[in-house]
Parts: C-alpha cells; structure tokens; sequence
C-alpha cells in the first residue's frame, strides 16, 4: 500500500477562504476613513500610524519565537489589524511611546498571554486603548485641532516630528475637546445647548471633528462596514441591534429629557460608534458565533454605550461597553445555539407523525 | 439565510460538473483483464461466496449470498468467467486494509445466466413478493449509502407512506451520473418509481431534482406526463440537499425527528440510481452487476460518465477515459465533500461508488491548518444547526461530552463546515474521531456489563450448583439413614 497518500477525511475541496485573506480585507476596509484621519490631522496622525503598527508586528514577532512558533503565522495579518485598530483610536497627536505602549499591551497581554490568535477573551485592541485611558488620562484625552494637511495651520514635517516624539507638551491652541468630552464635563449647561452650538451633524458625520486618529469620520467607516458585510467577512447582526438599540434608547431618553441627553444622531456620529459597530463589537473571536448570540450581544453593547455615555465617568462608552461584552461572551456562547435539525429548541427530538400500518390495519 | 431555501446552512461549493458532461454515458466498454468483487458492498456483514476457485460463472449467476445478519446483500457475476481467486485484496477505503474479494477473469462471452423465458409482470405479483426479488437482486442504496434497499422496502411497508421521495438531487460537486442517467433513461426511472409506490402503496411520489440539471427535469417530466401521480420537483442547488434529511426538509419542509427515521414521517427515500436498479430487477429479472459512475478531476483526460461493471478497476476505467493528464494530488471515490481517498489505482468500483475523482492540488486547495479564530462560519452553514466550532474545540481535547453537548450526535459528517473554515481546520476529521471513540467506549461498556452479567451468572449457577449438590447430599445421607433404620426395624 502506497504509504505517500495521506490518511485524511473529507471533504477534499474548499472555498478560497484563508483566515490572511480575511484579516487583510478588513484592514483595506479601514483604509479610506484612515487615509481621511491622515488628511485632517497631518503628518503626527501618519507617524503614530506607522509607530503603533508596527510595534504590533514587532511585538506579534517576539511573543511567536518566545513561545516558539512559526513566524509565518505573522502572515494572518492579525497583529497588523489590531495596530491598526488601535491606532485609529488613538488620540491623533499622541506621543510615541503611547503608540507602542498600546501595542505591546495589546499583543502581550491581550492576546498572547490567553494563548494567542483565537483565544483571547476581551477585544486586544479595546483593551489596549482602556489600559492607554486609565494611565495616561491626560495623553489619552488630548484631542488636536482638525488641520487638514497642507492647510496653513497644519503642522509641516519637521513640527510633526517634534509632536510625535518631543517630550513638551502641545501648545494650547492647537487642542480641544470633543463633543462627548464637552457634554460629559457640561456641568449646569444643557445638552441641546451645547449641542446647539457646538455640534454639526453635517461635520461629524463627515469627520470634520476633533476625535481620534481615524474614526471621527462616521461616514467613511460606514461604508467600510458596508464592504465588510458585501463580503460576507462580517454578517448584519451585531452592527444593526448595536445601532439600533442606541438610537431606540438614546431616542427615548432625548425626548423624555433633551436637556439632559443627548440626541440619537448625537449619540450616532461621534466617539467613533461607527467603528464600534462594524470593527470592534464584530471582532470574531470575542463576539458570539451564533446569530441570536450576535443580536443579544450588539442588544448589550448598545445599552452599556448609552448608559457610560449618560451617567458614566468616562466620556468614551464604547471601549468600556465592548469590554464588558466580551467577558459575557464564552456564557451567551454557552447558553445560546441554534436549534437542531429534527430537535425542538430544547433538544428534544421532535415527534414522529407516521402512523405503523400494523395499527392502521387492525 | 435569505428565505430562498426551507433549509437552514449549506453551501455552494464549485460545481466542476461541465467537463463530465460533455457526452453521453459511455456503455459496452471493453471487460478488463479481471474483476475484483468484494463480498461487502454494502452495510452489514460479508456475503458468504457460494463458488470456489476454478468455477465457471454465468453473467447474473449469484455467486455469494446474504446469509449473515440482516444488511447484507447478495453478489452476483458481472460476467462469465472464471473464478480465478477467492483472497484479500486492497480495500477501496482510505485505510487500505484488505478486503475479502472473489476475483472473475471475464471469458469475454458475455453469457447470461438461465433465465425465465418470459420475465413475469412484476404488478401481478404481491408487494412481499416484489421486495423480496429486489432483495435477491442485491440491490443497495446507489447513492453511497450502500444500505440494503429491500430492507428499506420492507421497513417502510410498516408505515403508512405518504410521499415516495426519489433523490435525484445529485448535489455532489463533479458528479453527474445520476444527472445523465435521469436524461437517458427517464422511462426507466418513471416506470421503477411506479413498481416502488406499488411496493410501498405509497400516496404520492417525488422525484427531486436540484435546479441545475434542467435537461434532467425535462426528460423526467416528459417521461412522467403520462402518468399524473409522479411529480418532478425542482430543489435549489445547495450542498448538501442530497442528503435525505435536508432533502426531505427541501421538499415537505418537515424535519426527520433526531435519532429517527424518514417512515417516522411516512416518507421514504431512495436514491434515483437505485430506483433504476430495481426496475431492471423486476422488469428484466437483472440482478445489479453493473453501475453509472463519474470518472472525472483535472487530472482525467476525457472526464465523462462509464457503465460500468461491479469489480472493474479504477485504472482500467481510467484509461477508458484516455488516461491521467498529471499526476493527481488525491485520487477518490465519491465526489469531494464526501468522497473517500483510495489507497491506490488498483482497487476496483462497488455498488456505491457514484464517482472517481483525480484531482490536481488547485482543486484540493488543502492548506496547513491555522488556529480558530471563531468567525462562525461553520455555524451559518451548518445544515443541522449545530456549532462545528465548539464541537471541533471539545474533541480535541477528547472532551467528547462536550462536543456532544454542542451536537456531535447530530452530525451528519457532510463537510461543509471544513469547506468553509478559513482556518482551514479539519473539522469532519475531529467528528469522526470523537464519533468514534464514542463508539469505542460504548463497546466497551457493553462489554463490561455483558461480562459483569456474565460473571454474576456464574455466581449464581455455581450457588445453585451447590446448594443442589448440597441438597443430593443430605438427601442421599437421609436415604442411607432411613434405609439403615429400615433394615434395624427388620
């Protein structure tokens, strides 16, 4: 017997998925609303871009040799997505350090230490920008001032060079808050006032706004997420309850008090929700694998974004929400599957209908 | 998932099905030098040979027979000849064991057994008797199931059959055997789904065909008009349709209740391939000594469909097909999603062999495995609604009531969870692993009771044994007592 042939069961065909494919298309899907943070932050957003990137790599890298497997898994491009997620997260002209702190936590401790790819239980990327936020509140909430690039405002190389990696602060001016930093900190005002004055949803669904690196513009993401579903690379259900349950909620507080919450198209184009929804709430490995695990999981970060945003401490929600989620995840797991074939939604097996001719006849 | 199907899951794999349709099924080819027959070709135990080396055989002459256990099937000579050997041979199973085969060297005449000059009207005769000449013919399931179609026959006849369900769904990529026979022999076909509803006195009969084999629902429906009892019904194109349970949902949209049958729903399926078998049975008295199968792959010259007979090498159908163009990557039976790996060119085609495969590396497309990273597509095409994922991940770690808990039970080993996963991760590998283990314990422990029954019996009889020798004792020791006090009352 020809020994070559290998022992092996079926099916001996299979679609032209690859999980590299999948980690890359996601990555081109980020690509434009990227590309848009690059052009209103300049070059700062570019530096901290590459920096972040590719201490994620790096990192990735190190922890495959430490634990001695093959660097070619660096090719599912899984590190190269999570620094890239996480530095659209960032503040745009954070310093460098900030960048490579994030991805050495992400990558060591959020992903690796669970057992690397697959195996972690929070978002790697998430997790990073909280740790970034709890530690550094002051690097992690300075938001700098929309400069398109080769704007008169806009700082030239050799300034960015010295934001990225010159240890000064940055100058007053160039900085501000964002609208959810500003409602957050509003004391006596209320909401629709400063929403009034301080808010365009023209701009903030465009990106036109201070935020981070590369998720303020909602508009851009959207369609990002729109590629990832024509790709089936992610399916509808947790963007669409996610969203859905915060403009419902949002909608039911705002019009039950609009002086104390903020509006759902507020609520919808800021604090990169976009990203939230199509990137981050939907990564696989720390999301449901069932359809009704996905609802009841988007249901969940919905409502937690909604209730940090209005009675939270934090003005960012959906860090904190996705977290909490994550760690819900392994019991909706558990406790939600689909229904068998033949088997009623509680196992049983369903009842036969057949009459046994042996009784008919009789 | 957008409602165009009544199926849940499923997946629509490459179809690859244009090279072997190219022509029509090729018949009469040249007898190779010989035939290999195994003496199991279908579920249960072998059938037991009834010649020995250096007999004569007539074509259609039975030349082992069912005589052990209730699956299994009788054997007949594809041809005349001679019964040159009866030995192990390579199994056409990916283990490549042997095989018990008898082998004919063919005499190239071509001589029928004896038959009845004037083959009776199978519809003057009783329903029992018709399955029981389907029985003798040694017909199985046609479609790789290999389960003994009178046994089916005979189970369904307990049940009150509302529909007949004849799978011609063929939802296998590359194949199209069945496809070609449906074209060219649809009278055939309509006229044994009418002998098989007189057997089964079934209500209503089916014939579902996926809706990519428009030529095969033509012919059918011509085939049919005449007689308004037999619908064609056109399912959509989706692996794996084909497989009973998911046809059956296609069709009725009822499920089979787990860990029952179709009758429990009053249907019954048998495959288009075995509904032709039993017509040439009963209408020809023509046992199955012959079968359609796909030789087709990249790696085959002239990709088309073969008559062929039961026992024929793989190489010399090969070779009827102008040969390997390239070496293949993976030589099967059956199509790619269920298909097995054959050892080697020499073993020969049985009674469920729907097709032969030689596939180059591209068509294969295996690639080293890659951690899971829980995208859930497996779930979404699972056609069962079950969680490969889970299942996958608790077997590994021989965990296996953990995959049952995620339902290994109910899995139906079709594949299309590992055609899917971008892992790449060998998930129907995991599942029969874990189903087997399974298997194994529960073995196992049907032995460790047997033997504690055992020994608990024995306990007791050697207790009997002697509390009687005991008994025989006192009673001789009485009898000696009361004859000694006789003979001192003398």
């Amino acid at each position: 017997m020809n020994s070559s042939i290998p022992l092996r069961a079926s099916p001996h065909a299979h679609d032209s998925s690859h999980v590299n494919s999948i980690m890359f298309m996601v990555c081109v899907a980020l690509t434009p609303a990227t590309l848009f943070g690059f052009y209103i932050f300049g070059w700062p957003a570019v530096f901290l871009w590459i920096i972040t990137i590719a201490a994620a790599v790096a990192f990735e890298a190190v922890c495959l040799a430490a634990q001695q497997q093959p660097l070619y898994r660096l090719k599912d491009n899984s590190a190269l997505l999570t620094g890239w997620l996480l530095a659209m997260t960032l503040p745009p002209w954070a310093p460098w350090w900030i960048g490579i702190v994030g991805s050495g936590f992400a990558i060591s401790v959020g992903k690796q230490l669970f057992g690397g790819i697959g195996q972690n239980l929070f978002n790697p990327a998430m997790l990073a920008r909280v740790a970034l936020l709890v530690s550094f509140p002051m690097q992690m909430t300075t938001w700098a001032n929309v400069n398109p690039l080769f704007s008169t405002n806009a700082p030239s190389l050799l300034e960015s060079l010295q934001i990225v990696f010159g240890f000064q602060p940055l100058a007053d001016g160039v900085t501000g808050a964002t609208i959810l930093g500003q409602i957050k900190a509003s004391g006596d005002v209320p909401v629709s006032e400063l929403v009034a004055t301080e808010f365009s949803l023209q701009q903030a669904f465009f990106g036109f706004t201070r935020g981070s690196l590369a998720e303020t513009s909602e508009f851009l993401i959207f369609l990002g997420g729109l590629f990832l579903l024509y790709f089936r690379i992610i399916s509808w259900h947790i963007p669409l309850s996610m969203l859905l349950t915060l403009t419902l909620v949002s909608g039911i507080f705002y019009s039950y008090d609009s002086a104390q919450y903020a509006a759902p198209w507020v609520n919808l184009t800021s604090g990169g929700i976009m990203l939230g929804a199509f990137f981050i709430a939907t990564d696989y490995v720390t999301s449901p694998s069932t359809s009704a695990g996905k609802l009841l999981f988007g249901f969940g970060c919905g409502l937690l974004i909604f209730a940090i945003r209005a009675w939270g401490g934090f003005p960012e929600a959906i860090g904190f929400a996705v977290l909490m989620m994550n760690a819900l995840t392994p019991l909706i797991d558990r406790s939600i599957k689909p229904r068998i074939y033949g088997r009623s939604h509680t196992g049983k097996p369903l009842p036969a209908t057949a009459t046994p001719r042996s009784q008919q006849r009789q | 998932m957008f409602g165009f199907s009544k199926n849940k899951g499923g997946v629509h794999p490459e179809e690859h099905k244009a090279p072997s349709s190219t022509r029509p099924i090729l018949t009469n080819i040249p007898l190779p030098a010989k035939l290999l027959l195994p003496l199991s070709q279908h579920a249960g135990a072998d059938a037991t040979p009834l010649v020995k080396v250096g007999d004569t055989v007539a074509k259609g002459q039975l030349i082992a027979a069912a005589l052990r256990g209730n699956l299994s099937a009788n054997l007949h000579a594809p041809t005349s000849g001679i019964i040159t050997d009866i030995k192990p041979i390579v199994a056409p199973h990916p283990s490549g064991l042997p095989t018990n085969a008898l082998i004919i060297e063919p005499d190239g005449e071509e001589r029928w057994r004896e038959q009845e000059s004037l083959p009776i009207d199978p519809l003057t005769l009783s329903p029992d008797e018709l399955a029981s000449k389907v029985e003798q013919a040694g017909i199985v399931g046609m479609g790789g199931a290999i389960f003994p179609a009178a046994v089916k026959l005979r189970q369904g006849r307990r049940f009150e059959i509302k529909t007949f369900l004849i799978n011609g769904s063929e939802c296998e990529p590359y194949l199209t055997a069945d496809d070609f026979l449906m074209q060219e022999r649809a009278e055939d076909i309509v006229d044994g789904a009418r002998l098989v509803r007189y057997i089964l006195e079934a209500y209503r009969v089916v014939i579902a065909i996926e809706n990519n084999k428009p030529q095969a629902i033509a012919a059918l429906e011509k085939a049919a008009a005449p007689y308004g009892s037999i619908e064609i019904v056109a399912v959509p194109a989706l692996y794996p349709t084909g497989s009973a349970k998911q046809l059956i949902q296609a069709v009725t949209g009822q499920e089979v209740p787990a860990g029952g049958r179709s009758n429990d729903l009053g249907i019954l399926v048998h495959n288009v391939a075995t509904v032709y078998a039993i017509q040439q049975a009963l209408r020809y008295d023509r046992p199955l000594i012959s079968r359609i199968t796909t030789v087709t792959g990249a790696c085959v010259s002239q990709p088309q469909n073969v008559e062929a007979l039961l026992g024929t090498p793989v190489s010399h159908l090969i070779d009827i097909c102008g040969g390997l163009k390239s070496e293949p990557n993976r030589l099967l039976l059956g199509g790619p999603m269920m298909g097995q790996i054959i050892p080697s060119l020499d073993v020969p085609i049985t009674k469920g062999t729907t097709g032969i495969l030689a596939l180059n590396k591209r068509e294969v497309n295996q690639q080293v495995p890659a951690p899971c990273i829980r995208c859930g597509r497996c779930v979404d095409t699972c056609p069962m609604g079950l969680v490969p994922l889970e299942m996958a991940k608790h077997s590994r770690t021989d965990d296996f009531e953990g995959a049952q808990a995620f339902g290994l039970n109910d899995c139906i080993l079709c594949g299309s969870c590992s055609y899917v996963c971008p892992s790449h991760i060998p998930l129907v590998q995991y599942f029969e692993f874990a189903k087997g283990s399974l298997k194994l314990r529960k073995a196992s422990e049907q032995k460790l009771e047997y033997t504690k029954q055992l020994t608990s019996m024995r306990g007791e009889r050697m207790e009997k044994e002697a509390a009687e020798a005991a008994a025989k004792k006192a009673a001789k020791k009485n009898k000696r007592k009361s004859r000694s006090s006789e003979t001192v009352d003398n």
